[in-house]
């Protein structure tokens, strides 16, 4: 297969790192000095091998990555997928060569131009124009080649006014459209991106979204990594699904996607706050089969599950939550006696269920916090704020830009018809000429 | 749009402990990221201050006057003839080339920690940038060497078309220290404070404020073994003439000094520089 231009094959990369060992709460100034004393002499002995300094006294071997195998074809869009550590990081860096792997090896054919972040190397004393030319030549491209696109760049990002101000008088709005600016017009072949597109206001999001769909259009390849499931799924056709620093998955980007949402767990740490009267023992998110996540399409319907105990039994007693936004805005608050359900009163355990129809939520992080009270005297037993939280993820037969530009807390399904006007033909006649 | 599709240069593999047989011709690719960086180094070095390149001028000005104050007048050392501040000034623009390059080299790549661990170049083009800055640095303050030139009188010979030379002996002086200190420093960040303590140092040991010739015969080579004395012997020859003599065999152990230093650094630099990113 000669139009492969990325093979892996058994990449691996570990790391050491070093933590405090348990037993260390410092009771003594002679234990402190003694516990420096050694590690000063562990120091010396890791100077003398030329071994690198590692903090802390207990060494731990770390695979960041472990056999992870895969191809990527000329011109396609591939995704990287995965939970925070779970290496994606590590194989961009690998890739574009800030770092190489432990065991394995990786072949590559065509100029790679990385953008793990952007603006990398911005020079916050310098210009606007001069940063231009120095990001670009870091990202390897020469400078006939930025001094020809100039004009597209700075039209891109949108800041003709100040080309010769120092970037550190921008906004950080200004400073990171220049930096996509930049990175946007780079020419190799192979791009490999990280997170960039989580950056700038949603305008320029959509922009940058709208930049990375035309470069893949060019039969340009590019890997992608982000944790925007909408964005990937929209420019992506094949991915790589990581977990732990193996690849779990890999194929049709459509099917990983979901896998990666239905992994997902609900949260389970929360510790009761234990009462004499009446107190929260927990809240799970599941889907409609049962299994717990954290992660849903917005078509799905959120099944939500609270638990609580009574310790006595409490007349007027009322349980119910409200959905909010990660930032606290209230989206709305929900209670059995909504749809007429009385809230067990009687001493022990019981569990509330509530279903939120599918369609409701838009895509994004949201909380649910829980409240046990009392409805008569209006006294509150309990209350967890954000005991559950999870994530709302553009459905996958709705069109993501659009689903992305949709402003709004939430969304109601409204009862719709549209059809032509038609009137009978002399009113017809009539209105116009009021309208003249 | 599309670039020509890729050449058989353009494949690469990465591997564990893979040294790249293309380094050299990458470095050479990437000599447009070398320009710029070295673009970036001197232009921001002496933004929001308020004499700006100034500072290149004042401070070498102001440690000759003091040298030609304590070793001139009070000590009255020799000066092989001519005038005292303008030997002490020969030396000083050596000297300042080299401490700078060595001290910018040496933190230079703990400077550019957000480039080394996000993007892919060769990392000697960071160190060797930075030497430029000091290059520029040793341009301005060449203006006060003609100015005492013209205070003094003094025609130099023919002997000055040799100086880049001995500005090349200066430069690659520092970058081999400079390499290997400066990749040491990623791993042991120690060295960061090694550096100005040696520099401040190096300025009482070298012969800056005195002449060489006053080292006794039998100790000359061995105090030669510190390679700036054959620079600098080397600037007194080019600029002040015959009034300071060349000791070749001094000038020889420095060139061998220099030339064995520069090997080790590029050797070290190469060997850890695969783990930058990883220990930055």
């Amino acid at each position: 297969m000669s139009d492969v231009v990325i093979r892996a094959e058994n990449l691996g990369k570990k790391y050491v790192i070093g933590h405090q060992a348990e037993d260390g709460r410092y009771v003594t100034l002679r234990d402190a000095l003694m516990r420096n004393v050694r590690s000063m002499w562990h120091k010396t002995k890791d100077l003398m091998h030329g071994n690198g300094i590692v903090q802390g006294d207990n060494l731990e071997e770390v695979w960041a990555l472990r056999d992870v195998n895969f191809e990527i074809r000329q011109g396609e869009v591939m995704g990287i997928i995965g939970r925070n550590g779970a290496g994606k990081s590590t194989l961009l860096k690998i890739l574009s060569r800030i770092t190489e792997p432990t065991e394995g090896r990786v072949s590559v054919k065509g100029r790679i131009a990385s953008l793990l972040e952007v603006g990398t190397g911005f020079h916050p004393e310098l210009t606007g124009r001069e940063n231009m030319f120095l990001n670009g030549a870091i990202l390897g491209m020469r400078r006939d080649e930025i001094r020809c696109k100039f004009d597209e760049i700075v039209a891109f990002a949108e800041i003709e006014k100040f080309l010769d101000t120092p970037v550190k008088r921008y906004s950080s709005g200004m400073y990171v459209r220049l930096a996509f600016a930049v990175s946007a017009h780079l020419e190799q072949e192979i791009l490999i991106v990280d997170e960039v597109l989580a950056v700038g206001d949603s305008i320029f999001q959509k922009k940058c979204l709208g930049k990375m769909g035309q470069v893949a259009k060019q039969g340009r390849t590019v890997l992608l990594v982000s944790h925007n499931m909408g964005a990937v799924r929209a420019l992506c056709q094949r991915g790589v699904l990581l977990s732990e620093g193996r690849v779990l998955a890999s194929g049709p980007i459509g099917d990983l996607v979901d896998a990666y949402v239905h992994r997902s767990q609900g949260i389970e740490t929360f510790k009761p706050r234990v009462n004499d009267t009446s107190y929260i023992l927990g809240c799970q998110t599941k889907h409609t089969d049962g299994s717990s996540t954290s992660t849903f399409f917005t078509n799905e319907e959120i099944h939500i599950t609270m638990r609580y105990q009574n310790r006595q039994r409490i007349d007027g007693l009322r349980c119910g939550f409200r959905i909010s936004k990660v930032d606290g805005t209230v989206l709305a608050c929900f209670t059995p006696e909504d749809a007429s359900v009385i809230t067990p009163k009687a001493i022990g355990e019981h569990v509330a269920r509530a279903v939120i129809p599918k369609n409701t939520l838009l895509k994004g992080s949201h909380q649910i916090s829980f409240t046990v009270w009392n409805g008569v005297t209006n006294e509150i037993y309990d209350d967890v704020d954000a005991i559950a939280e999870f994530t709302m993820e553009a459905a996958r037969e709705q069109a993501y830009l659009s689903e992305f530009s949709r402003p709004g807390l939430f969304q109601v399904s409204a009862e719709w018809s549209v059809s032509r006007e038609s009137l009978p033909e002399g009113q017809a006649a009539k209105r116009l000429a009021k309208v003249l | 749009m599309m670039q020509p599709t890729s050449t058989a240069q353009d494949f690469i593999i990465i591997e564990a402990g893979r040294t790249e047989k293309n380094y050299w011709a990458d470095l050479w690719r990437y000599r447009e990221l070398f320009l710029i960086l070295a673009w970036r180094d001197v232009s921001v070095r002496y933004k929001q201050t308020i004499i700006g390149a100034a500072w290149a001028v004042v401070r070498p000005f102001l440690t000759m006057v003091v040298f030609t104050v304590i070793f001139g007048r009070i000590a009255a050392l020799p000066s092989d003839g001519a005038p005292y501040a303008l030997m002490v000034f020969t030396a000083m623009l050596p000297w300042s080339l080299f401490s700078t390059a060595l001290g910018e080299a040496s933190n230079s790549l703990i400077g550019n920690e957000r480039l080394i661990s996000k993007v892919y170049f060769p990392r000697l083009i960071i160190p060797t940038a930075t030497v430029v800055t000091a290059f520029v640095d040793f341009l301005i303050s060449f203006v006060i060497l003609l100015g005492l030139m013209v205070y003094y009188r003094f025609v130099p010979s023919w002997n000055i078309l040799f100086l880049p030379l001995f500005i090349l002996m200066a430069l690659l002086a520092s970058l081999g220290p400079g390499l290997w200190i400066t990749a040491l420093n990623v791993k042991y960040r120690d060295f960061r404070y090694v550096i100005p303590f040696l520099v401040q140092f190096g300025l009482y040991i070298s012969p800056v404020g005195f002449s060489s010739s006053i080292i006794p015969e039998k100790w000359r080579l061995l105090y030669s073994l510190n390679p700036i004395v054959g620079v600098i012997d080397g600037f007194r020859w080019s600029i002040l003439g015959s009034k300071s003599s060349i000791y070749w065999p001094s000038f020889a152990s420095s060139i061998a000094v220099i030339s064995g230093f520069l090997c080790f650094g590029i050797r070290e630099f190469r060997k850890t520089e695969r783990t930058f990113a990883d220990l930055i």
